[in-house]
């Protein structure tokens, strides 16, 4: 009979924080500019530079383990972490091993009794929804909670990239992003398929973006996850030997890298050889990963305190002050939302799996808009388009002011919904003032009754066939007759009432 | 000598300072260091038990910076001496395969 | 122009350049401020002092003189418009290669950096220039500071102004000799264990070395983090704290200084010392054995060799019967001789001297050399051939890596970086440099018990005087043990000055260190200044007991 196997993975998730400045120096973190332009001695390594650590960053690392179930370290330091390569100008990377800034934490997923990574429950939910078949989504939100327990936080500085000149055969170094701040979150080997590493991540991301510490970009960068596995057979408690996997750049690259490990490892053990502890990177084009080190790169890394910085005393003051500025983080907005606005458990959802939209819900609620149409307008017409056009909810432009009128002026009759949607998708690109918008394009509905009144006895006279049908009981006729009006209007007509003046003129 | 270093430590540890010597370079690496070593030995003799590793010395703690940009564009400086460059980046072997 | 105030008519052109040289920093700033001589004046002086003495000293790596010259004249018409008034106003100054100057090549003494230019100067090279001082060059040092006479430095050797058969010593050398020849009216060195106060002692000169933290290390190219401090090396006692006062300005670019409010240092100037506790530790005159607290230990081969072998040409040694330790057995006995007139002499001015069992003297050196080299492999990983500096012709990155360091480094700068390596690798880093930082924690707390008794504690700064040229570098461990005075001021942070209490047969000088609790470098500054006046005044005296 075959072995059952199991995975153990653990990850090492870095993100990048979103401070206006580097770790230890002050420059600049935006993305771009001319190669080594945001750089100075500190964070080109220059000798006799020294580094100073950007209080943001503590606040932020602080922030992210409180809101991660951390116990936060009282006294913290940073450590050297020495090797030699062209990215990191010192050949020392500044980081904390010994004494980490957070320690004990963890994050609950959430997954269905099969193992579905939230992703495809989302998937069931939104089938189930759009069927109408509210006890479907219901059904599908009952999932089983799982714990994924994070064994340390730390910070430490990002390093430089590198580029490959093909022309000199060279590499070109460019040290503009050396020294931006990152936090690494190290989990426990607490995870055992790659649905629930996505889960995990889909956590860590939201709750991160929760706090403003970083917008958790994946391709981007801003959020990169080295993934530790190994397997042994179901049943036995030691761990086999692990590997690590380096540049997976995407869930995708995640979820195939794990398959294809998973497998490699089993291969090699039933053929009776032995995994060897290794970091491997992912070449996501031919989906295989190999051995990334050499000889010349012994995993010596000699970590020592770093004699440059002070170490860190962490207050209870201190807390407490984090603690006060912690936002209200996804649980508790569901919550809430549940108690005090009337729309569906599915929209809480979606709604709040973006601190940004979840912005905007509120805002829009508290300009006066009704929360079911707020709500309408981020289930339908935003998820439709952030869909189309390959973005994240992050990425939202439109502002709350603009959407709240956008409603006002359906509410109010002054527009169709057919318009409201062309309007919105301007604004959705734009962010235009609506108002100002159907004002300046003439969209606004014709409330002269006198005006549609002729228009709507000149499409009965154009079309005897249709109100024929009509007369004799064919409700479908109408609707041709409505849409004959609207077009004869050019769409600034509430089809509604349209509808109701044939029937009263039939 | 109590402590002997071997040719593969001293290969080791050239591969981590990056560092080439040559054969007799080695050999004098090997004396030195195994008579260093001898030497820190002598810390043994004390107990220190239950103390604390002293890494800073004084009991400077939270020096911070604010999170304030108060660099320019340091490129001009940050290249000034450097080896090679080329579209205003360091140029160095490569490390790509 | 240069006039003293009683200027005896027909003096000779040369005489007058000597006395003019022969001012202290203090001295020279008051004779410009009052218009007897300008910066322009001292500055072609020393110029004109090196042009006829560089050749056989080296104290320097770099001189710029027509920089040097052209800011002498900012500063002279900065000074005559009021805007500079400072004591150090037109005084030209010498700096130890490892301090980064805006412009002006800084080497650290190593051929690695051989063609680097920084873009910043170091914090204390910029306060000294806002305080007017102005910048001469760059002086010779050990290469990356590491060694005790400045004879590994990738630029020659700088010699000993009193005798050139004599290293200067190290590794702020080159400063050291250049304030004892007259190539500068004072200087910056650094010191991480011993490298101002030990060649300031070989060369007669006063040196300093301020409490860890006080001084920013801001553009000090690192050897040790944790041990550098960057300190001056002049003429007098006065200048000394002049100079201190001047660069112990708070810089928020160095994390680890200390923010001070005490920093008048001035204000210590006055030849009072009564009732000032002091206290010298026995086994820095007798040997840690002799002193009866130190653990039993065994032999080992690394120290015995040092009573034996003859160090200083014909300089004698204690005979100390059994002694078996590494502290006090290396004394010469001159250098006792003239540190037990010094502690004399303080207390015939009325301190309360006596000696006293100091714990763990032996313990220092191995301690510090196992942190400085863990801390130096680290520091010096940043030259690697890409940034800045010297790069080798290597196929592949690290055979550049590999060929760069190799050839840019010397062999001293290589034994550390090997030995810090291994002492932080995998498996030796709790045995060995965990070991080092505990022990570390224990000489401060012995030198925390040894001031509540005392308010400093005195000895020699170096066993010997200024060894002859060569001798030193073929034993690096006997090498090592020069350093035992001085070491254990570095790893417990505390501030300590060597000011020159004689000279042995050969006329070569003799430095008595004194050593103060952090912070109190004020009480240090009392005590070796009510010293110096004593001693100046004695020497004064007999010299007119001689013409009598």
């Amino acid at each position: 009979m075959a072995k059952e196997y199991e995975m153990v993975i653990g990850l090492e998730v870095h993100v990048e924080l979103a401070t206006r400045t580097k770790i230890f120096c002050g420059c600049s973190t935006v993305f771009g500019g001319r190669p080594n332009s945001h750089t100075c001695p500190v964070c080109t390594g220059m000798p006799g530079s020294l580094p100073v650590l950007n209080k943001k960053v503590l606040e932020y690392a602080v922030a992210v383990g409180l809101a991660t179930n951390c116990r936060i370290a009282p006294y913290c330091k940073f450590d050297r972490k020495n090797y030699f390569y062209p990215d990191n100008p010192q050949n020392y990377q500044i980081s904390q091993l010994y004494l980490p800034v957070c320690r004990n934490g963890y994050v609950e997923i959430e997954m269905d009794a099969g193992g579905a990574d939230e992703r495809k429950i989302r998937a069931q939910e939104t089938a189930a929804y759009s069927q109408g078949d509210t006890e479907g989504a219901r059904k599908a939100c009952t999932r089983k909670v799982k714990r994924i327990g994070i064994h340390e936080i730390h910070m430490e500085e990002d390093a430089g990239k590198l580029l490959h000149d093909q022309r000199q055969d060279c590499t070109l170094v460019d040290y503009n992003r050396s020294g931006v701040p990152l936090i690494e979150i190290v989990s426990e080997p607490d995870m055992r398929s790659g649905e629930e590493v996505i889960a995990y991540l889909e956590k860590l991301r939201l709750i991160i973006q929760y706090l403003g510490a970083s917008d958790c970009k994946l391709q981007e960068g801003s959020m990169r996850a080295d993934v530790n596995i190994s397997v042994r057979e179901v049943g036995t408690e030691t761990l086999g030997t692990r590997t690590e996997m380096k540049n997976l750049n995407s869930f995708r690259a995640i979820t195939k890298a794990i398959e294809a490990e998973r497998n490699r490892q089993i291969d090699l053990l039933e053929e009776g050889q032995t995994v060897v502890q290794e970091t491997r990177r992912w070449d996501e084009a031919k989906e295989l990963s190999y051995v990334m080190r050499s000889k010349e790169e012994a995993q010596d890394y000699r970590y020592f305190p770093d004699p440059d910085l002070a170490p860190v005393r962490i207050s209870e003051a201190f807390l407490e002050e984090i603690r006060a500025r912690q936002p209200e983080f996804c649980t508790e907005k569901r919550k809430r939302y549940g108690e005090e606005y009337d729309i569906p458990q599915y929209d809480i959802e979606i709604i709040t799996n973006s601190k940004h939209m979840a912005d905007i819900f509120e805002e829009t609620v508290a300009l006066g808009s009704q929360p079911k149409k707020v709500s309408n307008w981020l289930m339908v017409e935003t998820l439709r388009l952030l869909k189309s056009r390959e973005m994240d909810p992050e990425d939202i432009r439109f502002s709350p002011k603009h959407l709240a009128k956008l409603i006002d002026l359906t509410e109010k009759r002054e527009i169709n919904s057919t318009v409201a949607k062309e309007v919105f998708e301007i604004m959705f690109e734009e962010d235009i003032d609506p108002q100002r918008y159907v004002e300046e394009k003439g969209l606004k509905m014709v409330s002269d009754e006198g005006a549609l009144r002729r228009v709507v006895e000149e499409v009965i006279a154009a079309n005897p066939q249709s109100v024929q049908d009509y007369q004799s009981g064919k409700e479908r006729a109408l609707g041709f007759l409505v849409g004959q009006t609207m077009k004869a209007m050019k769409g600034k007509a509430d089809p509604a009432g349209v509808g109701k003046l044939f029937k009263e003129l039939l | 000598m109590v402590n002997k270093i071997s040719d593969e430590t001293i290969e080791y540890l050239s591969i981590l300072a990056k560092l080439e010597l040559t054969g007799e370079e080695k050999e004098q690496a090997k004396k030195d260091m195994g008579r260093m070593l001898d030497y820190i030995d002598k810390l043994n003799e004390l107990d220190t038990t239950g103390v604390e590793p002293m890494s800073h010395v004084f009991p400077v703690e939270n020096v911070f910076r604010d999170d304030v940009v108060i660099n320019g564009d340091g490129s001009e400086d940050t290249l000034k001496n450097a080896p090679g460059q080329k579209d205003n980046m360091f140029v160095a072997p490569k490390t790509f395969d | 122009m240069w006039r003293q105030r009683h200027l005896t008519d027909g003096q000779e052109a040369g005489d007058e350049i000597m006395e003019l040289l022969s001012l202290s920093a203090v001295e020279l700033g008051r004779a410009i401020k009052e218009g007897r001589t300008t910066a322009v004046e001292a500055m072609e002086t020393v110029l004109s002092k090196i042009e006829e003495t560089e050749r056989y000293l080296n104290c320097y790596i770099t001189v710029d003189g027509a920089s040097a010259l052209e800011r002498a004249r900012e500063v002279q018409a900065q000074i005559e418009a009021g805007v500079l008034a400072g004591p150090l106003a037109g005084v030209p100054v010498a700096v130890k290669d490892n301090l980064c100057t805006k412009g002006m090549l800084t080497t650290c003494a190593s051929r690695i950096l051989g063609n680097f230019y920084p873009t910043y100067s170091a914090e204390a090279v910029t306060a000294l220039e806002k305080a007017g001082a102005v910048l001469i060059g760059k002086t010779n040092m050990d290469e990356f500071a590491m060694g005790s006479t400045t004879e590994t430095s990738a630029y020659g050797v700088t010699r000993n102004p009193h005798n050139r058969e004599h290293v200067p010593g190290g590794s702020s050398g080159g400063s050291a000799a250049a304030v004892a020849s007259g190539e500068c009216f004072f200087a910056l060195g650094s010191d991480t264990g011993g490298s101002v106060r030990q060649p300031a002692s070989y060369c007669g000169v006063v040196g300093m070395k301020p409490t860890y933290g006080t001084v920013s290390r801001y553009g000090l190219v690192a050897y040790g983090s944790s041990l550098d401090q960057i300190g001056p090396l002049c003429k007098t006692v006065e200048d000394c704290a002049v100079i201190l006062e001047a660069i112990a300005t708070p810089d928020t670019k160095d994390s680890t200084q200390v923010a001070r409010t005490d920093t008048d240092f001035t204000s210590a100037l006055s030849e009072d010392v009564k009732g000032m506790r002091i206290g010298i530790p026995k086994a820095y005159l007798y040997g840690a054995a002799n002193s009866g607290k130190t653990a039993n230990r065994k032999k080992s081969e690394g120290n015995t060799d040092l009573k034996q072998e003859e160090r200083g040409g014909d300089t004698r040694y204690m005979e100390q019967g059994d002694c078996e330790s590494s502290s006090g057995e290396g004394l010469a006995w001159e250098v006792r001789e003239a540190v037990l007139a010094a502690a004399q002499a303080l207390r015939s001015q009325g301190a309360l001297v006596e000696e006293f069992d100091m714990e763990l003297v032996d313990y220092a050196i191995p301690a510090y050399y196992t942190i400085a080299s863990a801390e130096a492999s680290s520091n010096l990983e940043r030259f690697d051939g890409i940034k800045y500096g010297f790069r080798a012709q290597a196929e592949g990155l690290h055979q550049m890596y590999k060929k760069t360091r190799s050839q840019g480094f010397g062999a001293e700068v290589k034994r550390r970086i090997m030995l810090g390596s291994f002492v932080l690798s995998s498996g030796y880093y709790d045995a060995y440099y965990l070991k080092a930082l505990r022990v570390k924690a224990m000489i401060k707390k012995a030198f925390d018990r040894a001031f509540e008794k005392y308010d400093c504690i005195i000895g020699p700064a170096a066993p010997t005087t200024a060894p002859r040229l060569g001798e030193s570098l073929a034993d690096p461990i006997k090498m090592y043990l020069g350093d035992i005075y001085t070491i254990s001021v570095n790893l417990a942070g505390l501030p300590a000055i060597s000011v020159p209490c004689g000279t042995d047969g050969k006329g070569l000088p003799i430095g008595l260190q004194l050593i103060g609790d952090c912070y109190q470098e004020k009480k240090l500054l009392r005590a070796a200044y009510t010293y110096e006046q004593y001693k100046h005044q004695g020497e004064t005296g007999s010299c007119k007991q001689e013409v009598k």
